[in-house]
């Protein structure tokens, strides 16, 4: 069997006497959409923080396309194809959305010791940053200032900078955070689209996106990875069921 | 260079290192508290100092004058405080620089206006003036002993109190999670005043030990605060243990630097090329430290986590 | 696409600033020459200040040591009987190129409060290197003996012809900020400074382009220097003390921080405001303390960014 694109092994990590990650143990095979659910406090921000390079883990081996890649800065992850979303919307506030995009392209498009082109007018970047724009569908909103665009669409312009990476494999940290229903409905119909093209590891609390997405869904509880399988397979297992009582009715 | 030369260039450098510890102790609080960084630190230091002064002068009593002068400068600290640092609590760092700069700029004129701009003169009452010996063989001024006696008993203290008491509980809470202590329901304003307060008043403390041994002229603040900050980027900001090491490695290297580098470099040297590269390398050398320090560990010898 | 009123304002505010020499020759008053000479110097200073503070959020608050660099090097070599503009200009630039590069490298690892601490710590540092060096002058500091000549070219002795050099400078100094802002290096800056996990997060390494900015800015505060002793025909070590460093970000800040011509504006009205309340009382520095303190608490934008036509764009 292929390797898988991430391999996760043995993943701890603790802030003082609080252990946020326990020997996680996560496989995600390229070309799935695998989900990654768990209550509150479970540790999965922690986990995509460890996977994406802002946190180094302190025990464990992160193994991504064939490489480790543990010790490995952020930026160089990046331009691996490792990409991630925030949770909480981290854009660049003060440029345009066509601003964002593009800089998101430029980091890919060698080095940026340039001082004389103007990047607005420069169409190697964006060009693609319009296109990828359009497929998000903030086409019309290219040159609208972040700050005033609404939330759903800083989320989505969120999506529209990963995108522009040219990644392999997304980790996507609860993308719908913050949505009305129909901003959702479009938002899980747009990664949908996605699906086979990337590989995806999403963090979501929303489980009508996450039975509607995933190919295998892994479940975080207290800090350990307790189950993975198909959503069947998890929707029947007692564990799960337990750390989830009174949650079930939630969205 | 004779060992009796050394040791008492030893004691001067943990003389100076305990002055620099009062003030680093006081600023990495209030940094590590208040996430302030106040510029002005160095007047208040200013303001002990010419208070003490005057106080010795007009009372004729050391003692009382000392007293009367720390009181004084809690209390200026206190005012700026409330008057003028309470606003910059929320604002970034860039505006807290540059707003206690202005501060520095207002207090150094003041202290021109009302006691002119040259160096004034602080006297020591007879009972402290003299040598002791301190060790067999080795005498040493009084004064300077009392200053090291203090600055330590002052360090045993502010260690009992950090460690042992409930202000101290919530000093080492705060300095680590903030939101979390304001969200237990402490007076913060209370909480930051009374830490601002001591902060001041080791500043002043500072400030009146050192007028009768070094420069007491407008602009001595900033001069001890560079040193004051290389001490604490080589302790690690918001640890008062970083402060104490870090003041007395600083406090030792550049008083024995200044006085034994030239003469080291002679042995190797012309004498000429050592006169004049001896009293340049001298004055670099905290800073080399600082820079090789943060080289190796960028976030200082004693770190505070969780910041 | 057409010039916003930022753009023409500058513009404007060039043309007013090449019309002094001509003003002042006609009403006999050359003091104001000297005067907008050196504005237009700090001006300089604080634009290169700008680069890394308003647009690369680098809270350098040592920025004076590159002036003190640029001074000390033509007065060094002037000194040794080097007078050759030329190579003086040089290596002011490469001198202060290198020690930027050198202190940028150690100190931009580091962030926040660090930072600051730092770069006044390096400041005084050479300040106090200047002092011990009694070759120089040390504390008292050394009058230049002849200005940096350029045989031929120019002659700085000519008020007029220094001025328009001093002005020519500036207004290149702007036209290369304002392409490097919105190129690829100075987007790369920018982002940095908003939003650094982001930038991470998308692929930038921002420590190389940081420290290069680090060292343009010095450099570029080299050259003020080089302009600044030829202008006083004197330097001390007091042109690095860590206070001048002070005075130049407030000019920054005054003028509006992120912009390009804020930095020219507040040069003039830190400068124009200091020489009108000195002439006042020898105490003026108890009135410009406070008036810092409210300009930081009230007017943070500076003035420049009380005109529309920009997001902090220049």
């Amino acid at each position: 069997m292929a390797e898988p694109l991430l391999e996760v092994r043995g993943v701890t990590k603790s802030f003082g006497g609080l252990i946020a990650t326990n020997r996680v143990d996560l496989d995600v095979v390229e070309g799935e959409t695998h989900a990654l659910i768990g209550p509150n406090g479970a540790g999965k921000t922690t986990l995509i923080g460890q996977l994406a390079g802002d946190l180094t883990p302190d025990a464990g081996r992160i193994r991504y396309d064939g490489g480790d890649v543990t010790r490995l800065p952020a930026p160089a992850r990046c331009l691996r194809g490792l990409a991630r979303s925030f949770q909480i919307t981290s854009v660049f506030r003060e440029f345009t959305a066509l601003d964002n995009v593009a800089l998101a392209v430029q980091a890919h498009a060698g080095h940026s010791f340039r001082f004389w082109r103007a990047v607005r007018t420069d169409p190697a970047l964006h060009t693609p940053a319009r296109a990828i724009l359009e497929s998000v569908g903030l086409g019309a909103r290219a040159g609208v200032v972040v700050t005033n665009l609404a939330h759903g669409e800083q989320r989505q312009l969120e999506i529209a900078m990963v995108l522009a990476t040219r990644p392999r494999l997304l980790l996507l940290d609860e993308p719908m955070a913050g949505m009305g229903l129909e901003e959702s409905r479009r938002m899980i119909a747009f990664l949908r689209g996605l699906k086979g093209r990337h590989t995806i590891l999403l963090v979501e609390h929303d489980m009508d996106a996450v039975f509607a997405l995933a190919d295998r869904i892994s479940v975080m509880v207290y800090g350990r990875l307790i189950a993975t399988g198909s959503p069947e397979e998890i929707r029947a297992n007692l564990q799960v069921r337990e750390a989830y009582l009174g949650e079930d009715d939630r969205r | 260079m004779t060992l009796l030369l050394v040791l008492e260039q030893a004691l001067n450098g943990l003389q100076y290192g305990v002055t620099l510890f009062l003030m680093a102790a006081g600023l990495t609080l209030v940094f590590g508290i208040m996430n302030l960084v106040n510029l002005a630190h160095g007047s208040l230091y200013m303001v002990g100092a010419y208070l003490a002064t005057s106080f010795y002068q007009w009372t004729g009593s050391f003692l009382l004058g000392v007293t009367l002068a720390l009181a004084v400068t809690l209390l200026v600290g206190i005012a700026v405080e409330v008057v003028a640092l309470r606003t910059l609590y929320e604002r970034d760092h860039l505006d807290q620089v540059l707003a206690t700069f202005g501060l520095i700029l207002f207090f150094n004129e003041l202290i021109a206006i009302l006691w002119g701009r040259s160096a004034l003169y602080t006297g020591l009452p007879s009972w402290l003036g003299g040598h002791v010996l301190v060790l067999p063989g080795v005498r040493y001024p009084v004064y300077r002993a009392l200053v090291i006696l203090v600055g330590l008993a002052v360090a045993a203290l502010l260690w009992v109190v950090v460690a042992r008491t409930r202000l101290g509980m919530l000093i080492r809470a705060g300095a680590s999670n903030r939101t979390m202590v304001a969200a237990l329901g402490v007076n913060i304003r209370l909480l930051y005043t009374l830490v601002f307060g001591l902060g001041a008043a080791l500043a002043g403390l500072a400030g009146l030990m050192a007028g009768p041994i070094y420069a007491v002229q407008p602009g001595m603040g900033e001069q001890i605060l560079i040193q004051v900050f290389v001490v604490i980027v080589i302790g690690g900001i918001g640890s008062i243990r970083g402060a104490l090491i870090g003041a007395i490695i600083v406090g030792m290297v550049d008083t024995l630097g200044r006085a034994f580098l030239k003469p080291t470099l002679a042995t190797v040297l012309s004498p000429s090329a050592a006169d004049s590269a001896g009293p340049a390398l001298a004055s670099m050398l905290i800073y080399l430290l600082m820079a090789a320090v943060l080289f190796f560990r960028p976030q200082g010898l004693f770190p505070v986590r969780g910041r | 696409m057409a010039p916003s009123l930022r753009t023409i304002a500058m513009a404007v505010g060039l043309l007013a600033l090449g019309l002094v020499p001509v003003a002042a020759g006609a009403f006999n008053q050359p003091f104001y020459v000297d005067l907008f000479r050196r504005i237009m110097i700090f001006a300089i200073a604080a634009l290169s200040l700008d680069l890394i503070l308003g647009y690369g959020g680098m809270v350098s608050f040592g920025h004076a040591a590159y002036l003190g660099i640029g001074a000390y090097a033509v007065g060094i070599l002037t000194y040794h009987g080097v007078q050759n503009g030329y190579l003086q200009w040089a290596v002011a630039i490469a001198a202060s190129a290198l020690v930027a590069l050198v202190i940028g490298a150690v100190s931009i690892r580091t962030s926040g409060v660090y930072f600051i601490m730092i770069t006044l710590a390096f400041t005084q540092m050479l300040y106090y290197l200047g002092i011990s060096i009694e070759e120089y002058g040390g504390d008292d500091g050394m009058r230049l003996a002849v200005r940096s000549q350029f045989p031929g070219v120019i002659d700085l002795k000519n008020p007029a012809a220094f001025y328009y050099l001093v002005l020519g400078i500036l207004a290149l100094f702007l036209v290369l900020g304002h392409r490097m802002v919105d190129a690829r290096f100075g987007m790369v800056i920018r982002a940095a400074r908003l939003n650094e996990p982001r930038a991470l997060a998308i692929g930038f390494s921002p420590f190389r382009y940081k420290l290069a900015a680090f060292v343009i800015a010095g450099a570029m505060g080299g050259v003020a220097g080089a302009l600044l002793v030829n202008h006083t025909e004197y330097l001390t070590p007091e042109f690095m003390h860590w206070t001048r460093s002070g005075e130049i970000m407030f000019m920054v800040i005054l003028g509006g921080m992120g912009t390009l011509a804020g930095p020219v504006l507040g040069a003039l009205v830190f400068l124009l405001l200091e020489d009108l309340l000195s002439a006042w009382t020898v105490h003026w520095q108890i009135i410009l303390g406070p008036f810092l303190v409210g300009v930081v608490l009230f007017a943070k934008r500076g003035l420049f960014g009380l005109l529309p036509g920009g997001r902090g764009r220049g």
